[in-house]
């Protein structure tokens, strides 16, 4: 069986605050194979977009990691420990060589004062010996291959020249110009309308295919990940509490936190059916329930059990991964 | 149908651009020609995407927004106002009977007051109470309507969550009792688990006070479950409207098709219709000619570039704007 | 499986966190923000510091054992060393501080230039609560000093040229520079309200025109303009006068920067959801002011008074200091740095030095609490997703 492209063993994560140590994310552990799509799920506080960060090393500088987390990144037949990459010259290639990133607000992303252009052929000649002419050509190149009409004429312009999409767009170009094995993309669409939302997602299943690229898709919408995942994880207060392959997890969800999150998504396929809420609301950070952390809104809590004990990952006969102590305790049953 | 209780006429939205100071004023048409009748006690969606106008529209029935042309009739059986033309007092009248939920939780609430005077204040400003007590009565009654914990109103907005903030918002907008709100994106900035909850506490409100809510989003799976009539807006035109399953089962403009086809299945067998627009939405300082849609539309003939979609009746309620919608029914 | 701890003491704990966490919920802005503040360490000392001083200037004439003015002088010992009082020396040690008595002579040997010489032998002690000059506190007139001595006068920082206390006026120097500071901030407050505010919360072309005015007045140069108006001050003019009238000029020229700020946080403010929602419900102008817009900017704008303070304390010391404030006998920090501008002091009299150090910390009283204000005030705007 060949090495994932990248390993997450038991991060734990914590920021340091006014209010004190804040826990944001708690042993979280996945893999992600080489070519694979990654679905990252979870509403406000579940710790996704930090989680991500993570693997860049991109968080701010009050994050305290726990020893014990681990984050190996295989590629060129090596294996590559990210918690030791201290210089900035080593971490070269977590940010914008094997990994990129996009993000939610591209034009928070974009430098206002400099063109596109520029800032594509900047990350390209920070990542390769290459000259400015030939990184001008392949900013150019990747402008096409992602759809933007004039790419010639748009490489000189600012971000606010381009509209929403195409902004998203350039900046998929950009993040793809360095041929990474990985692309983190955090909340990309979430912004966009929704027939704009179509396009962008289209383009990266292209990208997918072409360049046998590895996406960890974050997002609070299963109906994108639904259509671009093949794996999914789901993340709760910083726990992942449901791990498995997309029509397994969306078909048939284990986990009542999962089970919620789909009964209160309106469906168009179903109009009859209401809208059932999750009980209570999202605890605050600083306020984590004891135990399960989802025992306080859980429909199925057992009870003190579900106040004291951790759940687990176990894995089910169809290699569907959930933390849930009833659902642990069905399967032994059955 | 019943009696509508807000009825445009060609309502027009026109901001005017400062720049030129000769030759023709450029404006931004955000509403142009919209009329439709929302119903007393329905629950009326308005979709569409950035630059539609659905905001503003609106904005434009509360008076927040200046109307340039046309109508808009509210006659709630017991009086009746033209918003085009209201005067100051009639305005202070209907100012009881309409408000406001806003998008964003964090903004629309004050950090410097109390939830109980957050509440308050719309009665406190109309003068609808006489003393303190009474105030505060009805202030815990709607309180206790939204579903707020009566302990959690002497707090401050900033302990409180997402969800939390849009139902106290939820109850300013109610406590003066009024009978047409309009919902402008009002579950937009939250959660899935939350969203479902205040959609259903909407319904339940509408129910028991018995409410003419406009609810505007751009999400129209949301709108699918709880409107029951939606009208779809483009570039500040009415491309379409209809009862809600009429629509999702029978859309007829080239955009409704588009706009439900762009919706991600949550099935990933289902890879959907391959209607997928191309092109982005037009500048609405620069509108393209005729119809506004034919930039991006695949079906888009001459007459399409030439003029502009009237709106149709198809009976039932279903009215659309398409030069050739008897020809692309599938 | 992992199995937390669970205990009585978790429950009183769950209690304990229970109260705190009302009260952060309870909590106005001024409390949030006073809790911020008392955080940090520099913005408390400083604040210390600021009211240490500031009762000090207020009770001046309580505090220092003379009269700071031409009246308080002590012939005898002019340009003279700081007395420092001592409790032991090689004749033995007493519970009373004590300092030594001076000699002055004067003959062909030094150049007949008084020479001071200190007679070891000859103490003084220092007395508490002893009756001196006379003098006015809260419009009742007084004559009990903190301290004193018993036989001549007791110089803590020294004298200058006329023999006059540089402890008692010191002292007295920044009442007058707190006081000149505070009328002058007054004034570019009002001012600034007014003319910001209307700027605010009107806009459009009200805004552009009292905002060309603002940056007309912005940009007159301020030490001509302040040599134009000393010039028109008359000598005849008491000092009191005098004072009133820097105060004023400091008033007028100081508001453009203030209104600028009020103006910002109107705009902003007034824009806000919230603001709308109260429009939407039919709000008065009067209402939204009073209920949203003002009590939304207090925080700033008690930050931003702050933060000017110190900036008209300077002005003030500048203009005395090359002679266009305030004069002699009036005591001021910029009066009192005129005396060092001598040669012979700078090389001879290094006491005349001290004032300074009162004036530095007191401006980094003000920046330190005006810093630790702005901190605390800012992130307000918290708990977004």
């Amino acid at each position: 069986m060949s090495l994932p492209l990248i390993s997450v063993k038991d991060l734990t994560l914590s920021f340091r605050t006014d209010e004190g140590l804040v826990k944001a994310v708690d042993q979280v552990s996945f893999d992600i194979a080489p070519g694979e799509v990654m679905g990252l799920v979870g509403e406000s506080g579940s710790g996704k977009s930090v989680t991500a960060k993570s693997l860049m090393l991109l968080n701010p500088d009050n994050a305290v990691y726990d020893p014990k987390s681990s984050i190996t990144l295989n590629v060129d037949d090596k294996s590559i420990d990210v918690f030791s990459l201290k210089k900035p010259s080593d971490q070269m290639i977590i940010r914008g060589g094997a990994i990129s990133m996009i993000f939610q607000e591209p034009m928070a992303s974009f430098a206002p004062a400099i063109s596109i252009g520029e800032q594509m052929v900047e990350q390209l000649m920070i990542h390769s010996t290459m000259n400015y002419a030939r990184a001008k050509e392949i900013s150019i190149e990747m402008l096409t291959r992602v759809g933007i009409p004039d790419p010639a004429q748009r490489f000189g312009q600012y971000a606010f020249e381009f509209s929403g999409g195409m902004r998203q767009r350039a900046m998929v170009a950009m993040a793809l110009s360095t041929k990474p094995k990985l692309l983190i993309a955090d909340e990309p669409t979430t912004a966009l309308d929704v027939t704009i939302q179509a396009q962008v997602i289209d383009l990266m299943k292209d990208l997918v295919k072409e360049f046998h690229m590895a996406i960890l898709f974050i997002t609070h919408d299963l109906g994108v990940i639904a259509q671009t995942a093949d794996q999914v994880a789901v993340m709760y207060l910083g726990k992942l509490i449901e791990k498995g392959s997309v029509r397994q997890v969306l078909r048939n969800p284990q986990h009542p936190y999962t089970r919620g999150l789909l009964d209160a998504l309106p469906r168009l396929d179903d109009l009859d059916r209401p809208l059932k809420a999750v009980e209570g609301d999202i605890p605050s950070p600083l306020d984590r329930p004891s135990g399960c952390v989802f025992n306080t809104r859980c429909p199925v809590s057992l009870g003190s059990e579900c106040e004291t004990i951790i759940p687990e990952f176990t894995t089910n006969k169809d290699g569907q991964q959930v933390a849930c102590l009833l659902t642990q305790k069905e399967e032994a049953e059955a | 149908m019943n009696e509508p209780i807000i009825s445009t006429n060609d309502l027009s939205v026109h901001f005017p651009l400062t720049g030129r100071l000769f030759g023709e004023k450029p404006v931004v048409r955000a509403v142009e020609g919209v009329s439709v009748d929302i119903g007393k006690g329905s629950f009326y969606g308005l979709v569409g995407e950035s630059g539609s106008g659905k905001t503003t529209f609106g904005r434009a029935l509360l008076r927040a927004a200046p109307i340039t042309r046309g109508s808009a009739i509210y006659n709630d059986g017991e009086v009746k106002y033209d918003l085009s033309t209201i005067k100051k007092h009639e305005l202070t009248d209907y100012r009881k009977r309409a408000q406001l939920i806003f998008q964003d939780p964090y903004a629309a609430l004050s950090p410097r007051m109390t939830v109980r005077d957050i509440i308050a204040e719309p009665l406190e400003v109309m003068g609808l109470t006489n003393s303190r007590e009474e105030t505060d009565e009805r202030v815990r009654e709607i309180a206790a309507k939204c579903r707020i914990n009566l302990e959690h109103l002497r707090r401050f907005p900033h302990a409180f969550s997402g969800g939390q903030r849009q139902r106290i918002s939820i109850a300013r907008a109610l406590v003066s009792k009024p009978n047409f709100i309009v919902a402008d994106e009002s579950v937009a900035a939250l959660d899935v688990s939350i969203q479902a909850d205040v959609l259903n506490l909407l319904k339940s409100i509408q129910q028991d006070m018995g409410l003419t809510f406009l609810f505007i989003s751009h999400d129209l799976s949301v709108v699918a479950h709880t409107c029951d009539h939606v009208a779809v807006m483009y570039l500040g035109r009415l491309v379409e409207t209809a009862p809600t399953r009429e629509l999702f089962a029978n859309p007829r403009h080239p955009y409704t098709k588009a706009l439900l086809s762009a919706i991600p299945s949550l099935d990933p067998d289902d890879q959907g219709n391959p209607l997928k627009l191309e092109g982005e939405i037009p500048s609405p300082t620069n509108p393209p000619p005729g119809c506004k849609f034919q930039t991006r539309c695949r079906h888009s003939i001459d007459l399409c570039r030439k003029e502009e979609p009237k709106l149709d009746k198809l009976g039932d309620e279903h009215d659309v704007a398409c030069h050739r919608w008897k020809e692309l029914i599938d | 499986m992992t199995v937390t701890t669970n205990s009585t003491t978790a429950n009183v704990d769950v209690k304990v966190n229970q109260k705190l966490k009302e009260a952060y919920f309870t909590a106005s802005q001024g409390q949030l923000i006073w809790t911020r503040f008392k955080k940090q360490t520099a913005a408390m000392v400083g604040a210390g510091v600021l009211i240490a001083l500031i009762l000090a200037g207020i009770f001046a004439p309580f505090l220092t054992p003379y009269d700071p003015t031409i009246d308080g002088r002590n012939k005898d010992y002019v340009y003279g060393a700081p007395n420092v009082p001592s409790f032991c020396d090689s004749n033995g040690c007493s519970l009373r501080p004590f300092i030594y008595s001076y000699n002055r002579t004067r003959s062909i040997k030094t150049n007949f230039r008084w020479v001071t010489e200190v007679d070891t032998d000859a103490r003084r002690y220092l007395t508490f609560l002893p009756e001196g000059d006379k003098y006015e506190l809260l419009g009742m007139t007084f004559t009990t000093h903190l301290f004193g001595v018993d036989t001549g006068k007791i110089h803590l920082f020294g004298t200058d040229s006329t023999g006059k206390d540089i402890f008692s006026r010191t002292f007295h120097a920044i009442n007058t520079s707190l006081a000149v500071g505070t009328i002058g901030v007054f004034i570019a407050f009002v001012l600034a309200l007014i003319i910001g505010g209307i700027s605010g919360y009107y806009g459009g072309w009200i805004d552009s025109a009292l905002q060309m005015m603002t940056d007309t007045v912005r940009t007159i140069p301020a030490i001509p303009l302040f040599m134009a108006l000393a010039a028109f001050m008359p000598d005849t003019w008491s000092s009191e006068t005098r004072f009133l009238f820097i105060s004023m000029i400091l008033g007028f020229v100081g508001w453009p920067t203030l209104a600028r700020r009020v103006r910002t946080h109107l705009l902003t403010e007034r824009n806000q959801e919230y603001v709308l929602a109260a429009q939407l419900c039919g709000a008065s102008a009067g209402h939204v002011i009073r209920r949203h817009l003002l009590p939304s900017f207090t925080s700033y704008i008690i930050v931003d008074l702050i933060i000017s303070f110190p900036y008209m304390v300077l002005s003030e010391t500048a203009l005395s200091f090359i002679g266009l404030g305030l004069k002699d006998p009036v005591n001021s920090l910029g009066v009192m740095l005129q005396n060092v501008t001598d040669p012979d002091v700078l090389l001879n009299y290094q006491w005349h030095f001290i004032p300074v150090l009162f004036f530095i910390t007191l401006v980094l009283a003000f920046v330190f609490v005006g810093d630790g204000l702005r901190d605390a005030a800012d992130p307000y705007a918290d708990t977004k997703k």
